[in-house]
């Protein structure tokens, strides 16, 4: 991995207000969890909707969203990706590089919340399902977020729309649509690791390893080529 | 040393035609790319250093396409006009980051070599944030030149800097073409093009207008007539006494007042206080109508 990307990326990255703003999200989380906890120790009538509701279906795509998009679109908009892009690099290394700042800061911050949650509610198994389950969402999302930041100028709108419209909505009511939702892969990774039943799994493991393969590789894919095409448009054209 | 050529190159968006057909080679040593602003200049730019596939034609770098060829970069220093920097780094930071982007050897040496060659040593280790628009600019060239590439290419270098920055960054760029490296700066303002480079491009409208020798061509365009709006207290005398100077080459009568055709600038603004006191006329208004590059560059197109 390009290490100046990387510690370039990471430096701009936690150099972002926006960033930083995503703090009160895993805060709510624990917050909401400990009420639900001293409220209700046995955890049966709260955790889905707070861990999987909340914490799969807004705070880890959410956190994501902003961090995905901001590694490189953020870039984009203020033009020092022309810095990193007036090098002889392949354009996988660059975007390699970005993607696993991004994911790891991602993977990092919700992992540890989703573990911690996770431990609260229903002990330490529990906690580790959550967790792996918020690290493949973070993967995931982060790909297709950085992907989509190449795409559009405009990827946390639509990063927004797929989160809230088609993950929050649309795939509750098309019966097979949480084949194409990240959330429904981590849920289905966080019940099986952490067992339990405690979640409520929409799609296979099977489907889930595959589609989240696909995710992946197919957002870095396109990122990829997007970025071996990227455009300069004259200022004074 | 290294040649960049466009082939019949063409560059549009959507109806919009934003370089239209445009042919020519650079090689070592340096040249003025000199447009009005919106001619293209931007947009040559872009498409020699990759960053802008033509829509027909071709651009090369040595011979090989510069689009999707990252590998360009290697040979080419670029400096574009509005690429921010990452404001918390040093700008030692930032050129060494380029150096080791681009892989180099002993990069720290590189880094500290190209900031000596902008004279930046002293300020290096300061945050760029803290830097005046000038001094971002210079520690960008640094960072385009810091492996040393055989073409520079430069969008407005010169913007935001001051006068004796200026006059160090035509110094430098001097002493890279006379090194044998291609060097090539675009600017809308004619006497940086002049004071830098015996050799221009003239982009007007998207076409390549003129090219060649800048005294040539700046000869064509001190030779056309230069227009003046004159308002006074007796514009009709005003007038008939203007047309028996040589310098005068015509004279348009308005409600608003004289439009006067002066053929020789410098002989028609001296002249023109002495006649007015003579006759006893007050000047309340003189104002070069035409004096606008886009004038200029309309002229050089007509010509």
């Amino acid at each position: 991995m390009n290490m100046t990307i990387a510690g370039l990326t990471l430096r701009s990255l936690l150099g972002r207000k926006r960033v930083w703003l995503l703090l009160p999200l895993p805060a709510i989380l624990l917050g909401l969890t400990l009420l639900g906890h001293l409220h209700d120790p046995n955890a049966t009538e709260w955790i889905g909707p707070i861990e999987q509701g909340l914490g799969f279906g807004a705070v880890v795509p959410v956190m994501a969203l902003v961090i995905g998009a901001s590694v490189i679109g953020s870039e984009i908009d203020d033009g020092t990706i022309v810095h990193i892009l007036t090098k002889p690099l392949p354009r996988q290394e660059i975007l390699f590089a970005k993607l696993v700042v991004a994911a790891a800061v991602t993977a990092v911050t919700t992992g540890v919340t989703m573990f911690v949650v996770g431990t609260i509610a229903s002990g330490t198994q529990f906690g580790v399902g959550l967790a792996v389950g918020a690290v493949v969402a973070s993967i995931c999302y982060c790909t297709l977020f950085v992907a989509l930041s190449l795409v559009s100028r405009r990827p946390v709108l639509i990063g927004l729309l797929y989160i809230l419209i088609w993950e929050g909505l649309l795939t509750h009511l098309l019966t097979s649509g949480g084949v194409l939702s990240i959330e429904a892969y981590a849920v289905t990774f966080a019940d099986r690791i952490g067992g339990g039943g405690l979640l409520d799994p929409t799609v296979s493991v099977r489907s889930a390893v595959i589609m989240a393969i696909v995710f992946a590789v197919g957002g870095a894919w396109l990122g990829i080529n997007r970025l071996k095409s990227f455009t300069l448009t004259g200022e004074t054209n | 040393m290294s040649t960049i050529d466009l082939a019949a190159a063409s560059r549009w968006y959507g109806n919009v035609v934003a370089v239209n057909d445009v042919t020519m080679s650079l090689g070592p040593g340096i040249t003025g790319l000199l447009g009005p602003n919106g001619a293209g200049k931007t947009t040559v730019l872009h498409m020699m250093s990759g960053f802008l596939p033509p829509s027909r034609g071709t651009v090369t770098l040595d011979g090989e396409p510069t689009w999707r060829h990252p590998d360009i970069y290697r040979k080419i220093g670029l400096v574009v006009e509005r690429e921010a920097v990452h404001g918390f780094l040093t700008g030692y930071e930032f050129v060494l980051a380029s150096a080791r982007m681009h892989k180099l050897p002993a990069p720290r040496t590189a880094a500290r070599h190209a900031i000596e060659l902008v004279e930046m040593t002293e300020a290096a280790d300061r945050r760029i944030e803290t830097y005046s628009k000038g001094m971002r600019q210079r520690v960008r060239v640094a960072a385009a030149l810091v492996h040393e590439p055989p073409v520079l290419l430069l969008d407005e270098p010169f913007n935001g800097m001051d006068p004796r920055q200026r006059l160090h960054m035509m110094d430098l760029l001097h002493t890279m073409g006379a090194a044998g490296n291609t060097v090539l700066f675009s600017s809308h303002i004619l006497e940086e093009v002049e004071q830098i480079s015996g050799t221009v491009q003239v982009i007007v409208s998207g076409r390549l207008a003129a090219s060649g020798d800048f005294r040539t061509i700046r000869r064509l365009m001190t030779h056309r007539p230069h227009v003046f709006a004159i308002r006074s207290s007796d514009d009709r005398r005003l007038a008939v006494a203007l047309l028996r100077e040589d310098s005068v080459a015509g004279i348009d009568v308005a409600s608003g007042g004289l439009a006067v055709r002066a053929s020789d600038y410098g002989s028609f603004t001296r002249a023109l206080p002495r006649i007015a006191i003579r006759e006893g006329v007050r000047v309340s208004q003189l104002r070069p109508s035409d004096e606008s590059l886009e004038s200029v560059f309309a002229y050089l197109v007509a010509s």
